[in-house]
């Protein structure tokens, strides 16, 4: 079974380079799912996110996740890439990429993975606000738990 | 026991630090019985902790349930529902 390829880095990907870097020298990919969570300004109300991790734990969990999602769907190749530290709106926060024969599996895998890493990847959001004030930490969602508890 | 402990987040903000050895009673068995056990060290610790049940918790980084036993833990981290992605 292929290990996913699991990244926790400060600076930014290489969206294009990634998809090459899972696909090179295969034949037996059919289809490739990419997904990019980008950091929203909120209608001008926020200048920047600060992305805690907990470095070690964090590679960790992602790992267990992508190799659920590669066992699941019958991944050919899974790469997820996070970032930490200060994010400005605009900016890529993270990166999903699953490939497979076939669009379902790779759809469905990418799916799986963020349902899994936004409630387990022990990851934390603060919201730096544009007048400069000092922000609040993001509260987590309902929607996300319902999200992740429906591949059960 | 001495353990490890880390925090993260609004969790670390309130208690102040970012991470501690700590040398624990034999009566905390249990995740949940660490989080009763801290918020007994001051007020930081209560203020962090008042509402134990929306607290995560890893072993060895490792996610654990509040009815886990802690035994065998070299660090554990505390910290609030994730929020990343």
């Amino acid at each position: 079974m292929t290990a996913p390829t699991i990244r926790v880095q400060s600076t930014d990907f290489d969206l294009q380079a990634e998809i090459s870097a899972l696909t090179a020298g295969r034949k037996n990919v059919g289809a490739v799912v990419t997904f990019t969570g980008l950091c929203r300004d909120e209608q001008g109300a926020l200048s920047a996110l600060e992305l805690e991790h907990y470095p070690g734990m964090a590679e960790a969990e992602m790992f267990r996740i992508g190799e659920l999602a590669i066992d699941r769907f019958s991944l050919l190749g899974l790469t997820a890439i996070h970032r930490f530290g200060k994010i400005m709106p605009g900016e890529n926060i993270v990166l999903v990429i699953a490939a497979a024969p076939h669009r379902q599996a790779a759809f469905d895998g990418a799916n799986f993975v963020m349902d899994f890493l936004k409630t387990s990847a022990p990851f934390w959001k603060k919201e730096h606000a544009a007048d400069g004030s000092q922000g609040d930490w993001i509260a987590a969602k309902d929607a996300d738990d319902t999200a992740r508890d429906k591949w059960r | 026991m001495t353990v490890k402990l880390v925090y993260f987040a609004w969790v670390r903000e309130r208690i102040g630090r970012q991470e501690e050895d700590l040398d624990l009673p034999a009566s905390v068995v249990t995740v949940r019985d660490l989080l009763t056990h801290l918020t007994t060290l001051g007020e930081e610790y209560e203020n962090a902790l008042q509402f134990p049940d929306v607290i995560r918790v890893a072993i060895n980084q490792e996610h654990a349930e509040h009815d886990e036993p802690i035994a065998g833990a070299r660090e554990i981290g505390i910290f609030p529902p994730m929020t990343g992605g």
